[in-house]
């Protein structure tokens, strides 16, 4: 048994966080809330050059044929300072085409980061839905996923509406799931295509990169990737996502440990209140709790796939309300100030809001986790 | 990163599971009243399960961690956890004296003289003798270097000990028990403490047990009432019994590390509850409430495989380990209340499966430090944070009490 980092990933990890501090994240956070979009860094040459495009690829197609939990470790240190890498749109996306032979053409452009995908992402069925959903542009119904017909020469057109894309905007290549005469397939679509459009939106979080895509007749290479790694694409996002987050979790312990320790009222640092130490170690423990489900994830997707939905899912579910507790508690702990324009609390805060309610939300990868227990509990 | 066997381990795994294979049928039954061999009498299952000890201890499955002089297998935490999870996996009990082989056998071979390992150990680790740990009192809780029972020494050397202690495990069947006294009132709080082997059988010792909610005694509370110890009953010398006891409470920790889910409060049983009800399975608050609860006990459980990733190299687990406790008892405390609303008062049924659990959670919540005391204690250590102002140091013992009364 061994569950902690190996040198290498110590390494990757070190090597993200020193590549992604050469940028003032959130100062650029800031200002492209105030309407100026340009103040975002293109992170992606510095991606490239640190290998991420290429993670999740095997290595005879260019890339560095790692694991899930090497990616969630590279997106920690993204969420830690808010960096805008489009590395959720993307790793998703190579991971499925990683699975499908016949795609091994498209990979080589994507390993190097010459050429970006972005994952269309679709939710797999459950204990109680049989069938494949994507997330809505407005509301909580749930439509189905994208539809695919032959396009009688070997390939396939592509009908559907995906909503709130991560990393839709500025992609080369969708990647993602059709349904067949009712069966799931993989698709890869050029964004470039036909009948392909695809609407950048923003909510709330301007560091997030958003797009609402629309598919009519989109020409489609069709995949072989299994239908696991179709529904393994959605639980390695719910993954990254998870990982993500719990690294925007550290910033916020960090900054209010920090500040807890300097500001005295009553004479007192205010970190010597139990009210306050209590609140914090509150964040300490759901974010131990997050990282352990990190290393469930990790190893249940190569070790135990069986068991990769569920603890991708609970990952996401605990990572996603550690979010929004350690983001407030961040806001509390600071006092008024922490909830003005010019602190980073609120930018956590923002993040926490949207993140939460992204790819099927922490509340869908809640309920995957009780379905599968649920199914675990029959079988036993 | 893995969960595997090294092939080490998978070796003495293969060993371990051939022992049980070929010795489960001497394994007393209990805890299965239906079954023909069941034992049900109370006497009956401590002196089974201690000759069960005992034949755990022979084949090296117990006290694995202990070095090979005292009966032990010399081996690293993960063996002993290969033993724990075969023992599980075969359905039979582990051993009766946990504490005694987990934690206070342990503290002897840091702190004991080499006259004590040599008669104690031995009887100790194959259930011959069980132990308690008699620390806690009525105010030394959380608080552990409060105590107040208070030993005095003679002009021959001997000892004489009066007090109280609480919540003690075993203790109605213990041999002996390993009990920290306040030997110097003069000196600060933690300076005038020392540890003593405690003969549970001595005159002046009387062990009443201790009811909780659920009617059934899990604890107990003992008397001292001018207990007579001979000199060499001090382990670890006189005034220093504060490091001795926090090698027991590291030890504690351990021992939780290891036993990851063994209170049995895992989300695939809680799920279970829920999942024999057709309308609470697909009702979407009951769901929500079950992940949220699942996904945390899950988390303990690669915690726990992390704290054993430690101790495999040689780190010592912090206070950190505390906080799987307490998602490990809230979660349980969450869980037995949302299915009790979903099955309703049958759940609280005296034969139902959560009436005992939902009784005994409570004072879990305050076992081994409360949550509050553990939470500022991980404040403190782990985040950095400055600690509580506090009365209590650089005065004698003796005028706390005086003190305490006249901030109140």
């Amino acid at each position: 048994m061994n569950l902690a980092l190996s040198d290498e990933q110590v390494f990757l990890r070190e090597a993200a966080r020193g590549a992604l501090s050469r940028f003032k994240t959130l100062e650029a956070a800031r200002e492209a809330l105030d309407g100026n979009d340009s103040a975002l860094p293109d992170l992606w040459p510095a991606a490239c050059e640190a290998g991420w495009p290429g993670l999740l690829i095997d290595e005879a197609h260019g890339g560095a044929g790692l694991d899930a939990f090497d990616a969630m470790l590279v997106l920690g240190e993204c969420g830690r300072v808010l960096a805008p890498v489009a590395l959720l749109g993307h790793l998703p996306a190579t991971a499925i085409l990683n699975a499908s032979p016949a795609a091994a053409g498209l990979l080589e452009p994507l390993s190097s980061g010459e050429r970006r995908a972005a994952y269309l992402p679709t939710m797999p069925p459950n204990d109680l839905v049989d069938g494949w959903r994507v997330d809505p542009a407005h509301g909580s119904t749930r439509p189905s996923a994208a539809l695919a017909k032959d396009d009688g020469k070997g390939g396939a057109l592509v009908s559907g509406a995906l909503a709130f894309v991560p990393d839709a905007p500025g992609a080369d290549l969708l990647v993602g799931v059709a349904l067949l005469d009712g069966k799931p397939v993989g698709v890869a679509i050029e964004a470039s295509a036909s009948g392909v459009s695809i609407e950048a939106v923003h909510r709330y979080d301007a560091t997030r990169s958003l797009g609402h895509v629309t598919l009519s007749d989109a020409p489609a290479t069709l995949l072989d990737a299994p239908e696991e790694a179709l529904a393994g694409a959605w639980h390695l996002a719910q993954a990254l996502i998870a990982a993500e987050s719990l690294g925007s979790v550290e910033t916020a312990l960090e900054m209010s440990v920090a500040y807890a320790k300097e500001r005295h009222t009553f004479g007192r640092a205010i970190g010597s209140y139990q009210a306050v130490k209590h609140a914090l170690t509150e964040v300490l423990r759901q974010l131990e709790n997050g990282r352990s489900l990190l290393y469930y994830a990790g190893w249940a997707r190569e070790g135990a796939p069986a068991e990769f939905p569920l603890a991708a899912s609970a990952a996401r579910s605990v990572a996603g309300r550690a979010l929004d507790h350690g983001a407030r508690t961040m806001i509390s702990v600071h006092g008024g100030i922490g909830a003005t324009w010019e602190h980073d609390a609120p930018l956590y805060f923002r993040r926490a809001q949207l993140s939460r309610r992204l790819l099927g939300g922490t509340a869908a990868a809640t309920d995957r986790v009780a379905g599968e227990l649920i199914a675990q509990a029959d079988a036993a | 990163m893995d969960l595997d066997d090294t092939p080490e381990q998978a070796a003495h795994r293969i060993r371990v599971r051939a022992w049980l294979k070929e010795h489960k049928g001497e394994a007393p039954v209990i805890g299965n009243p239906t079954h023909p061999d069941a034992i049900t009498d109370e006497a009956e299952i401590i002196s089974a399960r201690r000759a069960w000890q005992g034949k755990l201890a022979e084949a090296g499955l117990a006290g694995v961690t202990w070095p090979k002089e005292y009966g032990g297998q010399g081996l690293g935490p993960i063996e002993q956890v290969v033993c724990n999870q075969e023992i599980a996996k075969a359905g039979v009990p582990g051993i009766l004296d946990a504490i005694g082989v987990g934690m206070l056998g342990p503290t002897l071979i840091a702190h004991g003289a080499e006259e004590q390992k040599s008669r104690y150990l031995g009887p100790m680790l194959h259930g011959d003798e069980v132990w308690c740990q008699l620390f806690s009192e009525p105010a030394a809780g959380s608080d552990l270097a409060a105590v107040q029972t208070r030993a005095r020494q003679a002009e021959d050397g001997s000892w004489s000990l009066t007090g109280q202690k609480v919540w003690t495990t075993n203790a109605q069947f213990s041999s002996y028990g390993l009990l920290l006294a306040r030997t110097d009132p003069e000196q600060h709080k933690h300076k005038g403490l020392t540890m003593f082997i405690l003969p549970m059988d001595a005159p002046g010792v009387t062990v009443r047990g201790l009811r909780q909610i659920s009617g059934e005694a899990e604890f107990n509370e003992v008397f001292l009432d001018d207990v007579k110890l001979d000199e060499d009953a001090v382990v670890g010398g006189v005034g220093n019994g504060w490091g001795t006891a926090l090698t027991t409470l590291m030890f504690e920790r351990v021992t939780i590390g290891l036993g990851g889910e063994g209170l049995g409060y895992n989300s695939v049983r809680f799920a279970k509850g829920i999942a024999s009800d057709e309308h609470g399975r697909r009702d979407s608050e009951v769901r929500r409430q079950l992940g949220e609860i699942s996904s945390e006990l899950l988390a303990v459980r690669f915690t726990g495989y992390r704290t054993l990733t430690a101790l495999q190299k040689g780190q010592i687990p912090g206070p950190e380990a505390g906080l799987a406790k307490v998602t490990i008892v809230n979660g349980a405390i969450k869980a037995g209340d949302l299915i009790t609303d979903v099955l309703g008062p049958d759940a609280l049924d005296e034969g139902s499966e959560w009436a005992y659990m939902i009784s005994f959670l409570p004072g879990l919540k305050s076992a081994g430090g409360t949550e509050e005391i553990l939470r500022n204690t991980i404040g403190e250590r782990v985040l950095g944070l400055p600690p509580e102002p506090r009365l209590d140091k650089g005065i004698p013992f003796s005028e706390l009490r005086s003190k305490e009364g006249a901030t109140a």
